[in-house]
């Protein structure tokens, strides 16, 4: 026992002397970067801003498939997720966001940019105006989604006296916070790149896109508020006031025109052949792809993959037993207009009611602006040049229908006597996930390069969160608002020609539901509905709890669309007579689609959580809550 | 020695049990949301108002739900409470209270007790009576409207809901006849009916009642619910 002792503090004092030594105990770490290191190097400074970019927020996007069937655009075919179809409310702290940390560590960046001096001044501006764009993204982000919140601009510290009541900020007034985003993006634009090849790092386009975008935004709010005077607070921090709608869609208006005048970017034309294809490849286009602003940016082989095709990808040509996941609602297939610039729903019955005969699916579809193929999957169209199995099953002559339960089922149909698929091998079923269970796919997005749908190659196809058609949407919107129907129609034009249109609209074709139907077939699963919808003011109106049918107006913005829609093909077998084999329609609803989509004024804002309040009293609730 | 520092563990721990042990919240405050004595309808889970203790190192309210059928009920400690009706909620607005010159009503909770919060709706539906037979349910009602003065507002719609269970409003129910405001020509003797779909499994009654939603007011005022034979 005594020499266990005594050996123990042999150790002690051998460790204690060595600890002496400072040379040995002050090295540089391997294994991490000091501050002093990182602001020496551009490439390392660089790496952090990489950092910053990757957390820029995101609604909805490529990688989080779900989102989009939140609304009435698609249906979510994975058990898992059809709770979604069921809610009778949206609870008020959906899509809520406060994430400070993010803020804190670009304030740092900014500070230590700022104080740098290692850096060349070119790369010192560029990496200042860059991080001062993700700042006022997060600002735009956070009053998107939770009205004013506190403007922090430096990193605050904690000075340790027991009383942090200097740290509490209350919220900015809504409109503080767009001004801010637009002040910014006219600061910064110059410092940045004019460079229409600068596509996952800010650029100056992207500046003025995104001021675009935000005095947009703060206009429709105020223009739009009047509606919903509930839906605002008496400090400010939430709703604007409507006179100052006009000046906000006037810099709306001036930000895209900016943009528009640099001549660098363009509407992707090139497949004009091929409409539909072309639009299908303007997502999946890396390219010299000029439409196209900001993306967040993936490679095959770096880890940095997405896996929206394998999420999504037609059963019947998938590469996986994976796929079929998100199911365009007949809602939104609908909306894509006649060619003629007329809106109506799908004529697949006669006016007595009964079946109209179709010798191909797509004819049904056909005369169609060319955005509705290359948004959606539809029956009997190609993806991966596969032609996809969407059908329901038989009909008989006596109008029995013979299905399965399973993707290509076979049954013998009577007067048979050997087995036959009876339904396709992409569905529709009702209730089996992964089968196109509205019978539709999504098309945007999806890679067509071969591998893209395997979970062990996944896809390097980009998200787009900014691209030149919006911007001309924008630009168009503002316009409107402003009474300059005749420059609004020509931008609408620009982009209505892309889509096929041959008859341009003019001045007098215009109106707000115009506006609001082309952005909805125009950005559809580009992550804009929902915010376009909440500015308007119409999220609580075409969300409004009421269990209606499917519009016959796919063209008025105020028309109810809460729960998700299908159209299913089925082919008809009656031997010896003349519609054998022929195609017809029948409009359905998904089983799972038990309750509607109910957006109460409490949503408008999301719900700041009960902690933040409590440390930091001066944040005020949101209204309706 | 180590039995001695055993025992001494085992009592600290045992001390330490009880210092967060306390009796559970036993004084019941209920009552219901009332006009002139007569309760007011409104939908489940979404009419809410807030009690506040103050006193307390954090922020943060009490949250009551109010019942389909005006009533409420919230298990607290004995304590000085202040109630609070968000100008939002509700098909109402709250009375000015004489003691604190303000929307706050003071609450005293010694014990359990009934407290019925009298609010001004915009408007009350009078006698309405429900009828069924031959697969159809109809009813007839009166609408009064209460606040008359300059912050009256006009109604935006008025409906006849019928459910399977008896949760009613636009969110349960299985048929529904709705007339808008402007559409409607009296405010007395207004009939609706429905015609009652299919029902799987099958039962031969129904629940009812009649909305009333008041424009620019989020949550709508409902007659009684009442089970309908058809």
């Amino acid at each position: 026992m005594k020499k266990m002792h005594y050996l123990s503090c042999l150790v002690l004092m051998l460790v204690s002397w060595s600890c002496n030594d400072e040379k040995f105990l002050d090295k540089d770490p391997t294994n991490i970067l000091t501050n002093d290191k990182v602001w020496q190097s551009p490439n390392l400074v660089l790496t952090v801003l990489v950092d910053l970019y990757d957390r820029y927020p995101d609604m909805q996007s490529t990688e989080r498939w779900v989102e989009y069937a939140n609304f009435d655009e698609a249906f979510a075919s994975s058990s898992g997720e059809y709770y979604r179809h069921k809610n009778q409310e949206y609870s008020y702290d959906w899509w809520n966001y406060w994430d400070y940390g993010y803020l804190r560590e670009m304030n740092l960046f900014i500070q230590k940019c700022e104080q740098a001096t290692q850096l060349s001044a070119g790369d010192k501006t560029r990496f200042l105006a860059e991080a001062r764009y993700l700042r006022a993204s997060f600002y735009f982000e956070e009053v998107k989604r939770m009205g004013g919140v506190p403007l922090i601009l430096e990193p605050l510290a904690y000075d340790f006296s027991g009383d942090p009541t200097y740290l509490q900020h209350a919220r900015a007034k809504e409109s503080e916070i767009y001004d801010f985003v637009i002040a910014e993006m006219e600061a910064i634009k110059n410092d940045l790149p004019a460079d229409a090849n600068v596509k996952s790092r800010a650029s100056k386009g992207l500046a003025l896109a995104t001021e675009a975008r935000a005095a947009l935004y703060a206009g429709s709010i105020a223009k739009y508020g009047v509606n919903t005077p509930q839906v605002s607070l008496p400090g400010g921090e939430v709703g604007i006031a409507a006179d100052k709608a006009a000046g906000y869609y006037q810099k709306a208006l001036k930000a895209a025109e900016e943009l528009i005048a640099l001549g660098q970017y363009s509407l992707y034309l090139k497949k004009p052949t091929d409409l539909q294809d072309n639009f299908a490849s303007l997502f999946t286009d890396k390219s010299n792809n000029a439409e196209v602003l900001f993306v967040k940016d993936f490679k095959l082989k770096s880890g940095k993959t997405v896996d929206w095709t394998i999420n999504n990808q037609p059963r019947s040509v998938a590469e996986e037993q994976q796929g079929g996941r998100l199911n365009p609602s007949l809602n939104l297939v609908q909306s894509f207009e006649k060619l003629d610039n007329t809106f109506a729903p799908y004529a697949y019955t006669e006016a007595n009611g009964g079946y109209r005969y179709f010798s191909n699916p797509l004819e049904l579809f056909a005369g169609r602006d060319a955005r509705l193929g290359g948004t959606v999957i539809l029956p009997g169209s190609q993806f991966k040049s596969k032609t996809v199995d969407i059908w329901a099953g038989y009909i008989l002559a006596n109008n029995s229908i013979i299905t399965g339960d399973n993707f290509g089922s076979r049954k013998v149909l009577p007067g048979k006597t050997t087995e036959e698929q009876v339904v396709g091998f992409d569905g529709p079923i009702d209730g089996l996930e992964y089968s196109a269970q509205t019978g539709f796919y999504v098309r945007k997005y999806q890679d067509p390069t071969v591998g893209s749908g395997q979970l062990g190659t996944r896809s390097e196809v980009w998200w787009i969160r900014y691209r030149y058609a919006e911007v001309l949407l924008n630009a168009a919107e503002a316009a409107f608002e402003l009474g300059q129907s005749a420059k609004a129609a020509e931008y609408l034009n620009q982009v209505r020609k892309r889509a096929g249109f041959t008859k341009d609209l003019v001045a007098a074709d215009l109106s707000f539901d115009r506006i609001v139907h082309e952005r909805k077939v125009e950005l559809a699963f580009e992550n804009h509905i929902f915010w376009d919808l909440k500015r308007w003011r119409l999220a609580h109106v075409v969300w409004n709890g009421n269990a209606t049918d499917l519009t016959t107006q796919p063209g008025v913005a105020t028309e109810t669309s809460t729960r998700i829609f299908g159209l299913w093909p089925y082919k008809i077998y009656a031997p010896g007579t003349e519609q054998n084999g022929k195609w017809v329609f029948k409009k359905i609803i998904p089983s799972n689609v038990t309750n509607p989509h109910r957006f109460r004024l409490g949503n408008y804002y999301s719900f700041i959580n009960e902690d933040i309040r409590n440390n930091n009293p001066k944040i005020v609730k949101n209204p309706n809550q | 020695m180590k039995k001695y520092l055993l025992f001494l563990l085992l009592g600290a721990s045992l001390t330490a049990c009880t210092f967060d042990n306390y009796d559970p919240p036993s004084s019941v405050l209920k009552g219901r949301i009332v006009y002139k004595g007569e309760p007011i309808g409104v939908e489940y889970n979404n009419v809410t108002f807030e009690l506040w203790e103050p006193g307390w190192g954090k922020k943060g309210s009490i949250n009551v739900t109010v019942d389909q059928n005006g009533s409420y009920a919230s298990t607290l400690f004995d304590g000085n409470y202040k109630l609070v009706i968000p100008s939002y909620q509700g098909p109402f607005k709250s009375i000015r209270n004489a003691e604190t010159q303000s929307d706050t009503i003071p609450v005293q909770v010694r014990g359990s007790q009934t407290l019925d919060l009298e609010v001004l709706p915009y408007y009350m539906i009078r006698n309405a009576t429900f009828t069924g037979g031959e697969s159809k349910v109809s009813t007839q009602f009166s609408i009064e409207k209460i606040i008359t003065d300059a912050s009256a507002k006009a109604i935006e719609e008025v409906a006849l809901y019928i459910s399977k269970t008896d949760f009613v409003d636009v969110r349960t129910n299985i048929a529904a006849q709705v007339i808008k405001g402007a559409d409607l020509k009296t405010m007395s003797g207004i009939q609706l009916q429905v015609t009652v779909p299919k029902l799987t499994p099958t039962q031969n009654f129904v629940f009812a009642r009649v909305k009333l939603k008041v424009s620019g007011i989020e949550d709508p005022i409902f007659s009684p619910i009442q089970k309908v034979t058809y």
